[in-house]
């Protein structure tokens, strides 16, 4: 399908085709196996520019939007959807940033990121907060000058990698969602460490760790908006990422579906290619029309958001349930069509299927997803 | 030298669009037509078409108007090359097929060597057939230095006027070969696989692979003397010594500059290869991806020692860092041309096959037997490596009573 | 530190297959892409030029499409960009392509460096290097895996380099200016940037013709070409070779009796 792409998404899908080829490809076994953090695939992004192409000209960025991250991602995603997260979890740190943020937050932080010399990472998740975002534990008290943060993030995504964090807190428990608040935190700053390393079913090369806040200072410089705008910064800056995981999904199916393509073309039973069998098509034929079902979707949500349509929240829930549930389901018979050697590490499909897993369960479960979706319904209803 | 298509011949079939390694044919309103800011005028497309629609004209060597001057030159050289003054394998190789040659034309052949204190190595080219041996001594020439070697050995054209000069393609020869042609002007054509005489026009027949060695082409000097060719190592046999063989030693040297080398030599690093240099081995045993771990090249090892021959790599194993470039076979590596290559665990890309499909005898080990590998292989082993490889060196040495 | 590197644009490889049946190359739809080696002379001398300054001049010779592969050149760095193109450089072989690039370089004028890859994929020659350094008479290295050292002092300009050969490689000093070849060792290239790719798409193609450079009209395309192609044919199929079945043992035992003589 021709989804009419201006020249610069065009550049941009290009390059980012040819790194998921020539650079991630050859390793992406690899850092599945010894689950390392990609810094080689890092430098290869940052050279290129792509960790600027959602960010404004004016920080060092080539001025593009939700669309050319989406587009970005999905290429990537391909090759291995674990690497291509050091980008995608990068731009969802930055969000709350590029939405909330003052011109001086901006123009502190969006430069080194937009270059690639910095990774940031969003922090929301806890141990008793994860789907219930409201019940953030974290807390952050002002005392003059500062804030002193108190608490334990867990599963952050570039953890530990990431320079720059921006972290949801709670300036006053008793207020519950309305009393949280977000924080740029600087790797490095005094009293935040880092917890253990997750060891992860898939998406392996992106890291994973836990980050640890114990009487840790921060300037009130670093507060994103205003107090009490936590849980508002989280929902704008999901609506923003969601169709980013969508397309990570949509890119593990379609490089699942590329190699099964060549696998069934090439594997021969009964004399012949398996591919001339009408069961191996009509799984071909539904997996492709899923994908391009969910590409649709994605990149339709993604230009809206560029279009600075304000209520995107269903749009982009629907689009990230949809591609993540496509994207469970085309590994799954990836692995399928591959037979026996499907289930064998020395292939690459499993990888695919082990990595499609998250995208159901992170940046809001479906479950969750699907209670914004149904909620924004019998909202439109009532109205 | 032009290309056309008879349109009236042409019945719109394709097969040149197909053969054309340039696609430089394209497919308008049925016929064919020819692309000539992309043709090469190769002629590639001339046997495939049925229909003798397409018309290349060139120059064929009875047209040539063959000047006088083209004869005053005669004899076939070797450009004999030497390291550490030894005098290196491929120059006999270049003498077995100069003295073929030079009996059909009836000229003397004649050995070139550049060098200090090599007289007794001189005397070794003529047992290998020469009538004359071109010996310029010098400390100034004791190490290949581009600039001194070229100089020298234009001089020495000018002066004794060969009619066909060979030199090996080895860095040496390539890198010196074609600083002497552009300063004589004279042609040159490289990596020759065949080399033939047109004894009526007295042209030296040059063929070579191009393409990666799915087209031949034959190319010849017509109007520019000496013909210039350099022969990839391994390709020609080499001439048998005959100690009773007499000829003579010349001795030439040069006054002023020509010595002179803006370079210079500062120092000669020789790699220790665990084995034999790639391109000298007689066997070869390369390893790729399908080792899956850098420690398992120890199994290609073994089986090129107990061989004697040498270690070869497939590109991505050198690029997953598993081996070092120097052992890399194929396009963007080392050319070869081994009696026995044996290939374990390599796919067979065209990119390596064209590094090595020029081996006398191939052998594939591979688990996929639908790998291109196969399509070269003179023995197609189907089967995990871990498990022939080992067998393998185990049988050979009982055989060879290593 | 002015550098201009030599490309050509060669047919891609890297997809094509060989038909089993024909045993020909499968080349419907093959790309063109700058020969692999120049990727790596393009990549050192933007290196060089990261390092000492100065400018990246690419020059090709070719038709006109391949200002495809001087674009690309751009989104890799090269601050200018020429296209030596003309009809009558048609059937050129290495004499008259040397020649002509050679006067292209001196019409550049300026320059301490001209680094071409050692050998371009389709022809496999490696004499245009050597031509060009040959006819520009300036010194030349070779093969080089590293640039070991460069002195762009007012006085005694020169570099020292690292030059492969069969058995290891030697050092080399040379006086600048000079021509060096390149091999895959010396670096690894870089994929284009995004911003690179934004200028190259906008970038200037210098393009020079046959009467846009002092040349000798009997030196250049087929009549400068001492060398004439007078056959082309394809070589003899591989004869078709044979499976060696059974477990391992019996395998090896097969192909010990097969290579026994070769071997000994």
């Amino acid at each position: 399908m021709d989804y009419l792409l201006t020249e610069e998404q065009i550049m941009i899908r290009d390059l980012a085709r040819q790194i998921a080829k020539e650079k991630i490809r050859p390793v992406a076994a690899q850092y599945d196996v010894e689950g390392t953090f990609p810094w080689d695939i890092v430098k290869v992004l940052s050279d290129s520019d792509l960790f600027g192409i959602y960010i404004e000209e004016k920080y060092g960025g080539t001025g593009g939007g939700s669309m050319d991250l989406v587009i970005a991602t999905e290429e990537l995603s391909k090759a291995c959807g674990g690497i291509s997260l050091a980008l995608a979890a990068t731009a969802l740190g930055t969000y709350p940033i590029i939405l909330f943020g003052s011109d001086e937050q901006k123009q502190k932080y969006l430069p080194d990121i937009a270059k690639g010399k910095k990774l940031a990472a969003f922090a929301l998740t806890e141990a008793g907060a994860g789907s219930d975002a409201a019940a953030v534990a974290t807390t952050a008290a002002k005392k003059g000058d500062h804030y002193v943060l108190n608490g334990t993030k867990q599963w952050i995504t570039n953890g530990g990698e990431a320079e720059v964090y921006t972290v949801v807190a709670s300036v006053d428990r008793s207020k519950g969602a309305r009393g949280a608040a977000t924080f740029i935190v600087e790797k490095g700053t005094e009293g935040f460490e880092f917890g253990k390393k997750e060891d992860k079913m898939g998406i392996r090369a992106s890291a994973t760790r836990e980050l640890v806040f114990t009487d840790c200072k921060i300037p009130k410089e670093n507060l994103l908006g205003k107090e009490g705008m936590g849980f508002i910064v989280a929902m704008k800056t999901f609506d923003q990422s969601r169709p980013g995981v969508a397309s990570q999904a949509l890119g593990i199916a379609q490089g699942a579906l590329d190699l099964t393509v060549g696998y069934v073309k090439e594997r021969r039973q009964f004399g012949k290619s398996i591919s001339s069998f009408q069961g191996v098509q009509f799984m071909l034929a539904d997996m492709a029309t899923e994908i391009e079902a969910a590409r649709a979707l994605i990149y339709a949500c993604a230009r809206m958001i560029d279009a600075g349509v304000k209520k995107v929240s269903k749009d982009s829930a629907i689009a990230k349930v949809f591609a993540s549930d496509m994207a469970m389901k085309v590994t799954t018979d990836c692995v399928q069509l591959f037979g026996g050697y499907g289930y064998m590490r020395d292939y690459p499909i499993e990888k695919y299927m082990r990595d499609a897993k998250i995208t159901q369960i992170y940046e809001g479960t479906n479950q969750i997803q699907r209670g914004i979706i149904a909620n924004a319904l019998l909202k439109e209803k009532a109205a | 030298m032009s290309i056309k298509i008879i349109n009236e011949k042409c019945t719109g079939c394709k097969l040149c669009i197909k053969a054309c390694p340039f696609a430089a044919i394209e497919w308008v309103k049925k016929k064919a037509v020819i692309d000539l800011d992309k043709c090469t005028l190769c002629g590639a497309c001339i046997e495939p078409c049925k229909f003798d629609a397409i018309v290349l004209t060139k120059i064929s060597p009875s047209d040539i108007d063959f000047p006088k001057k083209l004869e005053e030159h005669k004899d076939i050289w070797v450009f004999c090359e030497q390291k550490n003054s030894v005098i290196q394998s491929i120059s006999y190789e270049l003498l077995g097929k100069g003295r073929e040659l030079a009996d059909i034309l009836g000229v003397d052949l004649c050995g070139v060597l550049l060098g200090e204190n090599m007289k007794q190595e001189a005397q070794k080219i003529i047992h290998r057939g020469a009538n004359r041996v071109y010996h310029v001594d010098s400390p100034k020439l004791k190490h290949y230095q581009s600039e001194p070697y070229s100089k020298t050995l234009v001089k020495l054209i000018k002066e004794y006027r060969p009619e066909i000069v060979l030199c090996g393609a080895t860095f040496i020869g390539r890198s010196m070969i074609s600083r002497v042609a552009i300063g004589i002007h004279a042609g040159l054509t490289a990596d020759c696989t065949g080399l033939d005489i047109d004894k009526e026009n007295r042209l030296l027949l040059q063929t070579r692979p191009a393409f990666g060695g799915n087209i031949m082409a034959t190319i010849i000097c017509p109007n520019h003397r000496p013909q210039m060719a350099t022969v990839r190592h391994k390709v020609m046999k080499e001439a048998e010594i005959n100690n009773h063989h007499r000829g003579k030693i010349i001795e030439v040297s040069y006054e002023g500059d020509t010595y002179y080398s803006r370079t210079k030599l500062l120092d000669i690093v020789e790699e220790i290869e665990e084995t034999v240099n790639l391109t000298e081995a007689d066997i070869i045993v390369s390893g790729g991806r399908g080792l899956q771990k850098p420690e398992n090249f120890k199994l290609i090892e073994g089986l090129a020692k107990v061989l004697g021959g040498a270690v070869g790599s497939s590109r991505a194993a050198v690029d997953a860092g598993w081996k070092s470039y120097s052992h890399q076979v194929g396009q963007t590596g080392k050319t070869v041309c081994p009696k026995i290559y044996i290939a374990c665990g390599i796919s067979g890309q065209i990119q390596h096959l064209v590094g090595m499909q020029s081996s006398n005898i191939i052998v594939a080990i591979n688990k996929d037997p639908h790998a291109p590998i196969f399509n070269v292989a003179t023995y197609g082993i189907v089967a995990d490596l871990f498990e022939v490889l080992p067998e393998l060196t185990k049988k050979f040495k009982e055989v060879l009573k290593k | 530190m002015n550098i201009i590197v030599c490309i050509k644009q060669v047919p891609d490889t890297t997809d094509v297959r060989i038909d089993p049946e024909t045993n020909t190359l499968i080349r419907s739809g093959v790309a063109s892409i700058i020969n692999p080696f120049d990727m790596y002379a393009i990549e050192e001398a933007i290196r060089l030029k990261e390092k000492f300054g100065g400018r990246v001049t690419v020059l090709t010779m070719g038709p006109p499409q391949a200002e495809e592969a001087l674009r690309e050149a751009v989104s890799l760095g090269a601050d200018e960009v020429i296209l030596v193109s003309d009809r009558a450089f048609a059937g050129s072989d290495t004499w008259a392509t040397s020649y002509t690039l050679s006067r292209s370089i001196h019409k550049i004028g300026d320059y301490d460096l001209v680094i071409c890859g050692k050998q371009a994929i389709d022809g496999d020659t490696a004499q245009v290097g050597p031509g060009i350094s040959s006819h520009l008479d300036i010194p030349q290295i070779t093969y080089v895996k590293k640039i070991e050292e460069v002195n762009l002092g007012p006085e005694n300009k020169h570099m020292r380099a690292e030059r492969m050969t069969e058995e290891g490689y030697e050092i080399i000093e040379s006086p600048m200016p000079c021509l060096i070849t390149v091999v895959k060792e010396i670096n690894e290239p870089r994929l284009p940037s995004l911003k690179g790719k934004m200028r190259a798409k906008k970038a200037e193609i210098k393009k020079w013709e046959a009467k846009d450079l002092d040349l000798d009209p009997d030196l250049i395309g087929l009549n400068g070409s001492p060398t004439k192609v007078v056959k082309i044919f394809t070589p003899p199929p591989r004869k078709k070779g044979q499976i060696l079945e059974g477990d391992a043992a019996e395998i090896s035992q097969k192909l010990v009796g097969l290579l026994k003589n070769e071997v000994i």
